[in-house]
């Protein structure tokens, strides 16, 4: 039985906005599934929709087999949620904002605290510090032992590492790898598309349509062109004369190096260009052919 | 059970770590109190008055020093023309004015009968009635003085007497409406507040998505302000029975348990406007605007509620505070009893279980 | 040849009580730069912009903005700069054209070249049909590169960006840098701040701040060489992992 299962989901707040259109997306029990999409893309909705504190205007979903709407209350019973901006009482201490949540799950500290320990010993040395003078990286991690607290069988994350710095945030994703061999289904939204490869199966949301669902390594297989990383001297106007070339069909940017891709594969077509860059007087080229992130299949779906 | 205690706890801790909170909470019944009591009354004091004094003889000179010896008055200054007395008056120096006429005790020997002119500035009318009212007193009881005692002319005398509040003080009206002020708008303001910003910093999502009943961790919140709220009016009661020489003259019992009542009205009325706002200030704004207007207009401590149309005491009615008023003075300063008041606090009851099963009933369950 | 300086801080310093935002820190901005300031959440980063912004005195040390100094003439540094971030940029009930014109109000632009400001912008962004609009309607990619030409839009001499691309979708990050760089090019010096790190590529010169210093300030090409690193996420995690400081 999957975990979670959306079936054309769509909602539309009072303003008129369609948050969600047609949403389908199912989850098996015990995976690291990830919704990758940037603000605005409907990822919150769609978590609200399964933790139940939306109701959808059309189409259904259940969680653990439970139906959204008509058995929300067993639904609230066994998820773990941890929402956006880190919900937790800023002038209550670590140990006390534990307790509480422990005790809304009818459980205690001590019952569950195996699964929480890794986590918690990294914040234990500040327990009597208020949850609100914590940094970034020790909220992100007290909420996420407040969601795991009552043993839930499915945990929803919504965008955790949204604010945090990079450490923070690799330091995060591998005590996700640890939960998920305890067996807890995890569903994980992110603008970040590098985090993306971290999970095992990845739905990437844009608008508020889901553009893509399947493993990182498909999705990256599916690219459809043969990808290349050039660089040369003055990067900006590298860009500039790319665009302007007839054989580039896509030309991005992507820090050190731009990404292109050709429109027809012909022959030699890599040192054709480079004589035409050369020519128009760009030292120190570089080319190469690399494999595509999901950054390059998102732009890539975006562009269609 | 054991987890509405811990929610308790909570609420304790978010209340007590809050100084703002403990400041507003304590420091307003105290400073109204402060004010209404001492500052703010309808008595008027050592109002200066000037005295234009034509007569210069025996008893006007009588007369003016029993009106100077009043607490009322305090001659500012005897003019020695009335044209005076308009520039006296423009320069805001006094209210009221005293002319005594040209041979004052030759006519009143006389003739039987004399004449003094008041003149107040009636800008402000309340107080030149007032203040009228206080002089001609004065005269009437310096006149009284002056009938020979063999005199018996057939006259009717009133003898009025001022029970329950001798001294006319202006608390008695005062602390009961001030009970009522602070227990409503405490309750109203911190609930509505407290349950909102769970909605702003939300963790109010998080309390949805658990077993425990959302409306159980709401309710754990009005716990600690219905305690707070008790001694509150403990305070209360303890300042204006100490500085101010009030009374409580009938059960202690009574008078919380009516109390209680007010402030589970409050709680839920605190409850029902955080249903419909998701912003503290907001839950602020509209909880002032329901509280402190209707209640300061319609309780009737700061004005007579039948002195007002049919249509706005009819408004009264349907405000709890009107009716807590009514059992406060009858317990506190009339010594009353549960005979006496039963059907005010049937009627509080009533309201109170309304507005709770209302708020209850509209409490949602989901975000939107 | 001799490159005007805009930014200089020497020494800059912001304490909170005992507790040292921003240490000491000294570095130069030149005319024309997209001058990344990078560092984790806690490092200092925003106390310094708003130090260089006018918006908050510094404990001791000197800076001078735009030709102006830190201390004597924050008004004047706020009328030659611009600024946007993350958190607030525009009305989201005013429209477009609201927007742009109340701003270039506050600017100091007069009615005449506010119009046709105005008009070249909703062009040059491809808004002709959204004009009218209020900005809330509109997505957030669009929010921000609006926010981001009105920001500019009188043109100053340093533009200050806090983490203008959070949360916005690949493509129109890049989008983004298309009109950061078209600044560049004319001339307005870009002061910015990221947490992307493939951004960090774009700029001709990074500083990176770690508990209250500046740890490293370099081109990054040239960080890349001395932390032997063949990304700026490697150089960036070797200098952020020693961090003592866990602030927010």
């Amino acid at each position: 039985m999957p975990a979670v299962v959306l079936n054309k989901i769509s909602k539309r707040y009072e303003k008129g906005h369609l948050a969600v259109d047609e949403a389908s997306f199912s989850v098996e029990e015990g995976e690291l599934f990830g919704l990758i999409g940037p603000d605005g893309a409907g990822k919150t909705s769609i978590f609200r929709i399964l933790t139940t504190l939306l109701l959808a205007n059309s189409g259904h979903g259940s969680v653990m087999g439970f139906d959204l709407e008509k058995d929300f209350k067993k639904i609230r019973e066994t998820v773990g949620y941890m929402p956006g901006k880190f919900s937790l009482y800023p002038d209550l201490s670590v140990e006390e904002n534990l307790n509480f949540f422990a005790t809304l799950f009818n459980t205690s500290i001590s019952e569950n605290y195996d699964l929480i320990k890794d986590i918690y010993i990294q914040i234990e040395p500040f327990k009597k510090r208020r949850a609100g003078k914590l940094s970034g990286g020790m909220k992100q991690k007290l909420a996420l032992c407040c969601a795991l607290i009552h043993r839930p069988t499915v945990l929803f994350l919504d965008e955790p590492t949204t604010g945090v710095d990079s450490v923070s945030r690799k330091e995060f994703w591998e005590m996700l790898k640890r939960l998920k061999n305890q067996g807890i289904t995890i569903l994980v939204s992110t603008p970040y598309m590098d985090e993306a490869t971290l999970c095992e199966r990845i739905a990437l949301m844009q608008d508020g349509k889901i553009l893509s669902i399947d493993e990182p390594k498909n999705i990256i297989a599916e690219y459809p062109d043969p990808l290349f990383a050039i660089k040369a001297v003055r990067m900006s106007d590298l860009l500039k004369d790319l665009r302007q070339q007839d054989a580039v069909k896509s030309c991005f940017s992507f820090g050190e190096y731009h990404h292109i891709s050709f429109k027809n594969a012909t022959q030699n077509q890599t040192q054709n260009l480079v004589d035409k860059l050369s020519v128009l007087g760009h030292a120190k080229l570089e080319i190469k052919i690399i494999e595509a992130s999901i950054e390059d299949c998102f732009i890539n779906l975006l562009s269609k | 059970m054991k987890q509405f205690t811990a929610f308790v706890r909570k609420e304790f801790y978010h209340v007590f770590r809050d100084p703002k909170t403990l400041l507003l909470l304590f420091g307003m019944p105290i400073a109204q109190i402060i004010l209404f009591g001492f500052a703010l009354t309808n008595e008027i004091k050592n109002s200066k008055i000037v005295v234009v004094n034509y007569a210069q003889d025996e008893e006007a000179r009588q007369l003016i020093n029993k009106i100077e010896a009043s607490a009322n008055f305090e001659v500012a200054e005897q003019l020695m023309n009335h044209r005076e007395i308009e520039d006296a008056f423009k320069a805001g120096i006094i209210k009221l004015a005293i002319v005594f006429p040209n041979k004052f005790s030759q006519t009143l020997h006389h003739e039987g009968q004399a004449q003094i002119q008041i003149i107040a500035d009636a800008s402000d009318p309340n107080t030149a009635t007032t203040l009228s009212n206080y002089a001609q007193a004065i005269i009437r009881d310096y006149q009284s003085s002056l009938i020979p005692a063999e005199t018996k002319a057939l006259s009717i005398n009133t003898q009025v007497r001022m029970i329950y509040n001798p001294e006319l003080k202006g608390v008695y009206n005062f602390v009961p409406g001030v009970m009522a002020l602070v227990l409503l708008l405490v309750g109203v303001l911190m609930t509505s507040v407290s349950i909102v910003r769970e909605k702003e910093m939300g963790t109010m999502e998080v309390l949805l998505v658990s077993p425990f009943n959302p409306l159980l961790v709401i309710i754990s919140k009005a716990v600690p302000y219905f305690f707070l709220s008790l001694i509150n009016l403990t305070i209360i009661l303890v300042l204006s029975s100490t500085l101010m020489e009030m009374p409580i003259n009938g059960s202690l019992f009574l008078l919380y348990f009516a109390s209680a009542i007010l402030i589970i009205t409050a709680l839920s009325l605190g409850l029902l406007i955080s249903n419909s706002t998701d912003s503290q200030q907001a839950a602020m704004l509209i909880s002032l605007l329901v509280m402190l207007m209707p209640t300061l207009l319609f309780t009737g401590f700061l004005f007579p509620l039948e002195n007002m149309p049919w249509p706005l005491q009819l408004v009264a009615n349907i405000l709890p505070s009107k009716w807590y008023y009514i059992i406060v003075k009858s317990v506190m300063i009339k010594g009353l009893g549960w005979a006496s008041v039963w059907k005010e606090i049937l009627i509080l009851m009533g309201m109170t279980a309304f507005l709770l099963t209302l708020s209850v009933k509209k409490f949602k369950i989901r975000l939107a | 040849m001799q490159q005007e300086i805009v930014i200089s801080a020497h020494n800059l310093t912001k304490k909170f009580g005992d507790f040292v935002a921003t240490n000491q820190i000294t570095f130069e901005v030149y005319a024309g730069e997209i001058f990344g300031f990078l560092g984790a959440n806690g490092a200092g980063k925003t106390t310094a912009m708003k130090m260089l912004c006018g918006l908050s005195t510094p404990s001791s040390g000197e800076a001078t903005i735009a030709g102006f100094d830190v201390y004597k003439e924050p008004d004047k540094i706020k009328q030659n700069i611009g600024y946007m971030s993350q958190k607030f940029s525009l009305y989201e009930d005013l429209t477009v054209a609201e927007n742009i014109q109340f701003f270039g109000g506050i600017y100091g632009l007069k009615s005449k070249e506010l119009k046709a400001k105005t008009k070249e912008l909703i062009e040059t962004l491809g808004l002709t049909n959204e004009a009218h609009k209020l900005v809330g309607s509109l997505p957030i990619g669009w929010k921000q590169k609006l926010a981001f030409s009105v920001a500019i839009i009188h043109e100053p001499k340093i533009v200050f960006l806090d983490e203008p691309t959070g949360g916005v979708d690949p493509l129109t990050r890049r989008q983004f840098w298309d009109l950061i760089y078209a600044a560049s090019d004319r001339g307005i010096t870009i002061f910015v701040t990221t947490h992307y790190m493939d951004e960090a590529e774009y700029c001709d010169r990074i500083s990176m701040m770690v508990d209250g210093y500046i740890k490293a300030l370099d081109s990054p090409e040239n960080l890349k060489k001395a932390h032997g690193a063949s990304t700026m996420d490697e150089v960036f995690f070797n200098l952020a992992r020693g961090a003592q400081r866990q602030g927010d």
